[in-house]
C-alpha cells in the first residue's frame, strides 16, 4: 500500500531547494571517529532518510543536526546561513523539532499537555503572567490549545487526550511524541527510529502519519530507520552510513543498487 | 394521508425537516464533538446546511429517481447529505463504513449509485479502487479533505464546495428542488438499506416514507419521545435502527443527535452527552460490565464492600422500584442511601445517568446482564426486528420488563406463528420489496403482506410477550432425533464474560461440539491477577487453566440444559477453544458481527473434523485478513477437551 500511496502523491508534491547542508562533518569523542568528513544535503520539503547498520554514526549524525553534539570539523547551513555553535534550544527556536529513540514524554502527563510542552517555542507570554493565566497568557493558551487539538485531529488520538501518556501502548505513545514534535511547528522535523519496536501495523500507520505530515504541512523530514522496507518505501532521498563513513546517497532504488551498500547493510549473503 | 394518522404535510423528511425548522428553530438539532469541543446546529442552522447541500447535489446533476451512496461514520454531514438527497429526490444509500472494497462494489452496482458521498480518504481510496468496475458512478464527493490535495479531481468534489456552489446557485435551483419536494408522497422511497447478508449477496431493502414515518410516529408515541430528548449517533449509518434513532424519531419528534468525536471516544462522548434514548446490542451492554467488574476487582476492600452489598440490595429491589411495583419504606429507603453512594455515580461514570428509555436487541441479552442494568435503575428494554420491518416488530413496555422475552407486538404489528415455530408479522413498517429481486421479496413477504421472519419462536400464554428461540433454519435435529438449537446455546456460553463468542454445532450428528472465543479483556485480566505470562493472544487461548475454566462453564450450561428435556440433547460432549477472534473482515461474522454458521462450518472443517474424530489435539493454518486487506496465515495446535453430560432433570429440581 505504502509504496503505491507515495507514487501517486509525488506529483502534487514540491520539493524545494536545499534547506539544510551538512559540509564534511566530522566528529570525534576522544580518539573515536564517530563520523568521518561526511557531506550530504536536505531539501526543503522532502523525506530524507538517514541508514546504516549498528554503530555507523546516524543517531551521532542527528544530534549533530539538532546541536546536541559539536562537530570538530565542517560546516552545517541551514536555510542559507552558517549555523554557530548554539544550544540545542536555540536550534528548536530554529524551526527544528526531533522525536527520540527511547521516547522521552512526561510519562505522569496527559497526551493533551505532553503536546503542549512542543508549543513552547511558541509562547511569547512570561511566566508571571502565565501563573495568572489572565491577559495575554489566557488568549496564548486558547491559541496554543487550538494548534494542538488539530495536532491531536491530525495523529487520530482524541481517544487518549486525557490519557497519562505512562498508561500508552508503546506505539501511541510513539505517535505522541510525534505530535509534540509537530506542536512546534518545525521546519524541519528529525526522527530518530520512528518505527523502533512496533508491530507491522503500527508501523504502517506511523509511515501513513510521517507521509500525511510531509505532504499537509510541507514539513522537511530527516528520519533515521533500521526498518529497510519503511525507509525505501516512504524515502525521497537516503544516505547511507557505514563506520561514520558516506557509503551511498540517492533515492531508494539508486541505493538499493549500490553494491557498498548492499554489503555493508544487507550483508554480503544477500 | 390521515388513514396512518400522519398529516400530509409531514409524510417526508424534507417536510419534517421544515416543520422543525419552524417548531424548533432556537433548540439543537445536531452535536459533534471537533477538536476537543462540541459544535452544535440548530434545526434552523441544520436546515440551511441541508438545503445548500441540496442545491449544490442538484448542481452537480443529483437527479430524481437517483441512488446516493453515503459511506463513513456518524456524522452531522452525512446525516445531512441523506437528507438532502431526499430533497432531490434521490435515495440515499448508506453502506457500512468497515465495508472492504469488493463488498461495496456489489452494493454500488447493484443499486447503480451516480454519487458517493465519502467521509475521509480511506473511504475514498476503497471507491476509487473499485471505480473501473461501477458502470453507474460519476462524482465521489469527499467530507473530510485531510490527505485528498494531490488526487486526480476530475471525478472527486470536496463536500464544502458542493455545499458552496449551492449557496451560491440560481434561485431557478432552489425552486426546481421545492418543486420535487412537494411532489413527494408517502409512496415514495425514502431509503434503502442493504441487509448484512447473514447469507449469500446483500439485499437492498426499499423502505417508503410511509414506513418510515409511521414507524417513527408509533414507536416515538410508545416511549413518550419528545423533542427534550437526546441520542448518541454511533451505530453503523447502514443498519436500520441507526436510520429510525437518528434519522426517523429525531425528525418526528424534533430531539438532537450527538455524533461521537471518533469511534474510539465513543464511551467518553457517551458521558459528556448523556443521552435521555440509548439504544446498544448487548454486547455493549456485557463489555460495559465487564469493564466495571474488573475495575471493581482492582478496588480497595472497603469499596468492593460496599459495591457487593449495595448490589445485592438493588438486585432484590431495584427492579421493582423501576416497574413501580410495591417495595417496603426500608427498602426504599436503603435504596436511596445505594443511589446516593453508588448506583448514581456508577450511572454517571457509564455515561447512562439520564438515560429514560434503553434499548437491547439485535442477539439475546444474558440475564444478569441486563438484571444488573435494571437494578441500578436503567430502564433498559428489549426489543425484536429487522430491517425489513423498518425495526419493529415488538417492544417491552415500560413496567412489563423481562430478560427472557422480546415484549409485546410494537402499535400497529401484528404477529402470526406457523406450524413450524417460524414467526411472521405484517406492519405499516412493513418494506415495500428487496430492490431488483422479486424472487427474495416473494418468498419473503406474501401477498397479504406477511413476512417471514426466519427466527423461531413462540407466544408466551398470559403475558402475550414474543419469546425467540433461534434461528428457524438453524433449529435441526441430533442423530438421535432430540432437538438442537445452536444459538440458545451459544447464547449461555456468551453470558460468561470469558467467554466472546462461541459456534455450536451437531445437526445431524451424535453429540454436540463447540468452538469457543476467549474475551480478551476479561481473561487477560485474569491471567494478570493470578500472574500467568503469555506472549499472544494464540498462546492465552491454548492455556491449561483457561481450558480449565472454559470446561467448568460449558459444565454449568449443560447442567442448566439438563433442567429443559426438550434441549438436554443440545448439551456439549466436546469443544476447543479457537487461535483467533472470528472476524468480519474473515468473512466468519456479519458486519453486524453474528455468526456466519456455514462459512465458520466450511473454513474449519479440519477442526470439527477433529472434534467428532476423537482425538485431543488438532494443528491447524488459518489464513487471516489484515484491515489493510493484505492476507497472512496463522498456525496453531488447538487441545480438544471432553466434559461430561449432565443428568436429566426436572426443572423443579
Amino acid at each position: 500500500m505504502t509504496p503505491a500511496v507515495a507514487a501517486e502523491a509525488a506529483p502534487g508534491r514540491r520539493i524545494g531547494g536545499v534547506l539544510m547542508e551538512m559540509r564534511n562533518i566530522t566528529l570525534r569523542f576522544g580518539g573515536v571517529v564517530a563520523i568521518k568528513d561526511i557531506s550530504f544535503d536536505i531539501r526543503e520539503g522532502e523525506i530524507r532518510a538517514i541508514i546504516g547498520p549498528n554503530g555507523a554514526g546516524k543517531s551521532s549524525m542527528l544530534n549533530v543536526i539538532n546541536g546536541f553534539y559539536h562537530p570538530q570539523e565542517g560546516e552545517i547551513w541551514f536555510r542559507g546561513e552558517k549555523r554557530g555553535s548554539l544550544r540545542p534550544h536555540a536550534i528548536a527556536h530554529q524551526g527544528i523539532a526531533r522525536t527520540f529513540q527511547n521516547i522521552a514524554l512526561f510519562k505522569g502527563m496527559s497526551t493533551l499537555d505532553n503536546i503542549m510542552t512542543g508549543r513552547f517555542t511558541k509562547m511569547k507570554s512570561n511566566m508571571f503572567w502565565q501563573a495568572l493565566w489572565k491577559g495575554p497568557a489566557e488568549k496564548e493558551e486558547y491559541q496554543n490549545r487550538e494548534v494542538v487539538e488539530k495536532i491531536i485531529d491530525f495523529l487520530q488520538i482524541q481517544a487518549i487526550r486525557k490519557t497519562p501518556v505512562g498508561r500508552l501502548p508503546y506505539g501511541l505513545q510513539k505517535r505522541v511524541e510525534l505530535g509534540r514534535a509537530l506542536a512546534a511547528e518545525p521546519k524541519l522535523l528529525l526522527l530518530d527510529e520512528p518505527m523502533a519496536g512496533m508491530n507491522v501495523e503500527e508501523k504502517e500507520d506511523m509511515s501513513r502519519f510521517i507521509l500525511d505530515v510531509n505532504e499537509e504541512f510541507g514539513t522537511t523530514i530527516a528520519l533515521i530507520e533500521h526498518d529497510m522496507g519503511v525507509v525505501m518505501d516512504i524515502s525521497d532521498r537516503v544516505v547511507v552510513l557505514d563506520y561514520g563513513r558516506k557509503i551511498g546517497d540517492g533515492t531508494p532504488d539508486e541505493v538499493r543498487s549500490n553494491p557498498e551498500v548492499i554489503e555493508a547493510y544487507l550483508g554480503v549473503g544477500h | 394521508m390521515p388513514a396512518d394518522g400522519i398529516p400530509a404535510d409531514l409524510d417526508a423528511f424534507p417536510k419534517l425537516l421544515a416543520r422543525n425548522a419552524r417548531t424548533f428553530g432556537d433548540r439543537p438539532a445536531y452535536r459533534e464533538k471537533e477538536f476537543g469541543i462540541w459544535q452544535s446546529w440548530t434545526w434552523a442552522q441544520a436546515k440551511e446546511q441541508i438545503e445548500a447541500l441540496a442545491a449544490g447535489f442538484a448542481e452537480i446533476g443529483l437527479a430524481e429517481g437517483d441512488y446516493l451512496a453515503i459511506i463513513g461514520r456518524n456524522r452531522p454531514y452525512l446525516y445531512w447529505a441523506m437528507v438532502a438527497a431526499q430533497h432531490c429526490g434521490a435515495v440515499p444509500v448508506p453502506l457500512y463504513q468497515d465495508a472492504v472494497a469488493e463488498e461495496m462494489e456489489y452494493v454500488l452496482e447493484h443499486c447503480g449509485a451516480r454519487f458517493v458521498v465519502a467521509g475521509d480518504q480511506e473511504q475514498v481510496d476503497k471507491v476509487l479502487e473499485i471505480q473501473s468496475r461501477l458502470h453507474h458512478l460519476e462524482t465521489v464527493v469527499y467530507l473530510d479533505p485531510r490527505g485528498m490535495r494531490n488526487y486526480d479531481h476530475t471525478r472527486l468534489k470536496a463536500y464544502s464546495d458542493v455545499q458552496a456552489a449551492g449557496r451560491s446557485s440560481a434561485p431557478a435551483v432552489r425552486e426546481a428542488i421545492a418543486a420535487r419536494v412537494a411532489r413527494q408522497g408517502p409512496d415514495d422511497t425514502c431509503v434503502m438499506l442493504y441487509t448484512s447478508g447473514t447469507t449469500g449477496k446483500p439485499k437492498g431493502v426499499v423502505l417508503s416514507n410511509r414506513n418510515i414515518v409511521a414507524t417513527a410516529k408509533a414507536s416515538a408515541d410508545f416511549d413518550k419521545l419528545s423533542a427534550e430528548d437526546s441520542v448518541l449517533a454511533y451505530l453503523p449509518m447502514a443498519w436500520v435502527g441507526d436510520f429510525i434513532f437518528s434519522m426517523g424519531q429525531a425528525y418526528w419528534a424534533g430531539f438532537c443527535v450527538n455524533c461521537p468525536e471518533s469511534p474510539a471516544t465513543m464511551q467518553a462522548d457517551l458521558r459528556e452527552i448523556g443521552p435521555t434514548y440509548f439504544f446498544a446490542p448487548p454486547r455493549f451492554f456485557e463489555g460495559l460490565l465487564t469493564s466495571v467488574t474488573i475495575r471493581m476487582e482492582d478496588a480497595g476492600r472497603a469499596k468492593r464492600r460496599m459495591f457487593r452489598s449495595f448490589m445485592d440490595l438493588a438486585r432484590r429491589v431495584g427492579p421493582a422500584i423501576l416497574d413501580g411495583k410495591p417495595v417496603s419504606a426500608g427498602d426504599r429507603a436503603r435504596y436511596a442511601l445505594g443511589e446516593a453512594l453508588v448506583y448514581g455515580p456508577l450511572k454517571n461514570t457509564l455515561g447512562l445517568s439520564r438515560v429514560r428509555v434503553g434499548y437491547t436487541a439485535g442477539e439475546a441479552i444474558g440475564p444478569e446482564i441486563f438484571e444488573f442494568y435494571r437494578a441500578i435503575g436503567i430502564n433498559l428494554k428489549q426489543l425484536y426486528g429487522q430491517t425489513e420491518a423498518s425495526v419493529f416488530i415488538t417492544q417491552q413496555p415500560d413496567g412489563a420488563v423481562r430478560a427472557d422475552t422480546v415484549g409485546v407486538p410494537s402499535p400497529g404489528v401484528e404477529i402470526r406463528i406457523d406450524e413450524n415455530g417460524e414467526v411472521f408479522y405484517r406492519s405499516p413498517g412493513t418494506f415495500v420489496e428487496y430492490f431488483r429481486n422479486p424472487e427474495s421479496t416473494a418468498s419473503t413477504k406474501d401477498a397479504e403482506g406477511w413476512v417471514a421472519t426466519g427466527d423461531a419462536g413462540f407466544i408466551e400464554e398470559g403475558s402475550g410477550h414474543l419469546r425467540i428461540i433461534d434461528r428457524a433454519k438453524d433449529v435441526g435435529k441430533l442423530a438421535s432425533g432430540a432437538l438442537f438449537a445452536p444459538k440458545f446455546v451459544e447464547n449461555k456460553l456468551k453470558f460468561y464474560p470469558n467467554v466472546l463468542e462461541a459456534v455450536v454445532f451437531g445437526n445431524g450428528r451424535d453429540y454436540c461440539t463447540a468452538f469457543i472465543n476467549i474475551d480478551l479483556t476479561a481473561v487477560g485480566n485474569w491471567a494478570e491477577r493470578n500472574n500467568i505470562a503469555y506472549a499472544s493472544y494464540q498462546e492465552l487461548a491454548q492455556h491449561p487453566k483457561v481450558y480449565e475454566t472454559i470446561a467448568g462453564h460449558v459444565a454449568e450450561v449443560n447442567r442448566s440444559l439438563a433442567e429443559d428435556p426438550m434441549l438436554a440433547g443440545c448439551q456439549i460432549a466436546r469443544f476447543l477453544i479457537l487461535h483467533k477472534e472470528l472476524d468480519a473482515d474473515d468473512g466468519e461474522l456479519t458486519r453486524t458481527r453474528k455468526v456466519r454458521r456455514r462459512i465458520i462450518e466450511e473454513k474449519f472443517a479440519d477442526l470439527i473434523a477433529a472434534l467428532y474424530g476423537g482425538r485431543d489435539s488438532v494443528y491447524t493454518e488459518t489464513e487471516v485478513t489484515y484491515e489493510d486487506g493484505r492476507k497472512g496465515r496463522i498456525k496453531a495446535t488447538l487441545a480438544i477437551r471432553d466434559v461430561a453430560a449432565a443428568p436429566l432433570r426436572k426443572a423443579a429440581a
